[in-house]
């Protein structure tokens, strides 16, 4: 054991924990809110539209999230008309196409959460609303999205942590983040073993304030 | 497409090795997942506080930290680790592993960290009436697990180790940062020699997408077949 190199290698991974953290947290916003488009046009009772969704969540849900970096990063740069457009801009930094397949990949397992937990909202719920003449979009807002969210909870906090363990692909991209630093310093030091206990630390207390933070949150909408 | 062709004009041979080439990692890896999960499954559900810590922590630690960077520590640690058993017992010669079994074994850890939860889970949810009439029967332990507990727990393992499957076969992509050629290396080779990444990417997608469906159709025939009578 190098204590040494642990205690030396701490702040250099905490900072990089910075960017680990401004990756997951973006990409899940963006996530959320696709996952949420994807869901409701999941339910949409246009065949088209409703199969769009699930083609867009089968394909990302079945393939790895590294091919889906590779074909944003490598892939996209390769299509000249794309360099001309405003979008370049955004798609050669790798920071963004990072950024944008994880919102994508989490927005399809996001949009599974959801759908089902729309799904699972009992149809008296909605037909009570209707009997009350309350019109379908306050009982969209008001009865089945918050509904939904609480029910989509525990599974949307399982998506958050494998999330969070997706970002660590990052820096296959080039990105340090916090796997991306670990690496170099066992590439360069051939002590993997000190720098892996040293970074899996704080992936685990990430996973542990993710856990706590969603069960505290079960308990503040009250569900069971 | 006559990057696919077959022979050295083309991917084509390339890619097909690579697909079986992940193919027998991913089989390869939840077998040893599977080997892990027997040994950890009764540690997490014994008694003694002692070996359910070390079987929690296993789980937890696996299924908390990033895959690769498991993979890294396996990677750059592997052949040292074996090197020091090997060096006790008096070889102390340079051990090279080969990349296939590091990277089975990588994965395997961390799908067996995963099947290890969907067997305790499977386990404790039948009904505790069945263990008590095997018992009241007189039973030895290893009877009734074997004819009773298990053909039970499979039935409700079985869903959710289809699910550990999905994940194990597309974890395999990231052993390709060990350099062992699957698909997702040799994609990355035929991108590099062509410089046409978003052709071979896409396709490398596109083969996923096959294994996973493939799969799926074939678990689902399984979890019938399993719950014959339910």
């Amino acid at each position: 054991m190098d204590l040494d190199l642990m205690i030396n290698s701490f702040p250099k991974l905490l900072s990089a924990t910075l960017t680990t953290l401004k990756l997951l947290s973006l990409s899940l916003i963006f996530g959320l809110i696709l996952g949420l488009i994807f869901a409701i046009m999941r339910l949409s009772k246009k065949k088209i539209i409703a199969n769009f969704s699930y083609s867009f969540s089968y394909v990302f849900r079945g393939t790895p999230l590294l091919v889906q970096i590779f074909i944003i990063y490598f892939g996209l740069g390769q299509i000249e008309y794309l360099r001309s457009t405003i979008l370049w801009t955004v798609l050669k930094e790798p920071y963004w196409c990072a950024i944008i397949a994880f919102s994508l990949n989490t927005g399809a397992y996001t949009s599974e959460i959801l759908r089902s937990a729309f799904q699972t909202i009992k149809p008296g719920f909605i037909e009570a609303g209707k009997s009350l003449g309350i019109s379908n979009k306050i009982i969209f807002y008001k009865i089945q999205i918050p509904i939904a969210i609480k029910q989509s909870l525990p599974a949307y906090g399982n998506e958050i942590i494998l999330m969070l363990k997706g970002t660590s692909l990052a820096s296959t991209v080039t990105l340090m983040d916090l796997t991306g630093v670990a690496k170099y310093i066992i590439s360069t030091t051939f002590k993997p073993v000190e720098v892996f206990i040293v970074a899996g630390s704080i992936y685990l207390f990430l996973t542990f304030l993710i856990h706590n933070f969603i069960k505290f949150a079960e308990k503040k909408m009250g569900t069971n | 497409m006559e990057l696919l062709y077959f022979g050295t004009k083309g991917w084509g041979d390339e890619l097909f090795v690579a697909f079986l080439m992940t193919i027998a990692v991913s089989i390869t890896a939840m077998f040893i997942g599977i080997l892990f999960s027997i040994v950890f499954t009764p540690l997490k559900l014994s008694n003694n506080k002692v070996l359910n810590f070390i079987s929690n922590f296993y789980t937890t630690v696996i299924r908390g930290v990033p895959e690769l960077l498991v993979i890294y520590l396996l990677f750059f640690g592997g052949s040292g680790a074996v090197m020091f058993v090997a060096s006790m017992f008096g070889y102390n010669k340079y051990i090279e592993i080969n990349a296939f079994i590091t990277g089975s074994f990588a994965i395997g850890i961390i799908s067996g960290a995963y099947s290890t939860e969907v067997f305790r889970g499977a386990i404790q949810s039948i009904d505790r009436g069945q263990f008590e009439a095997c018992k009241a029967l007189g039973f030895k332990k290893f009877i009734y697990f074997l004819k009773v507990i298990i053909p039970q727990m499979l039935r409700l393992a079985i869903p959710n180790l289809s699910n550990v499957w999905q994940i194990t076969l597309k974890d395999t992509s990231l052993i390709s940062v060990t350099g062992l050629v699957e698909i997702m290396r040799q994609s990355y080779i035929a991108a590099g020699s062509t410089r046409d990444p978003l052709f071979f990417y896409s396709f490398a997608a596109l083969l996923y997408l096959i294994l996973t469906f493939v799969s799926m159709k074939i678990l689902n025939k399984l979890e019938n077949k399993y719950s014959r009578g339910f």
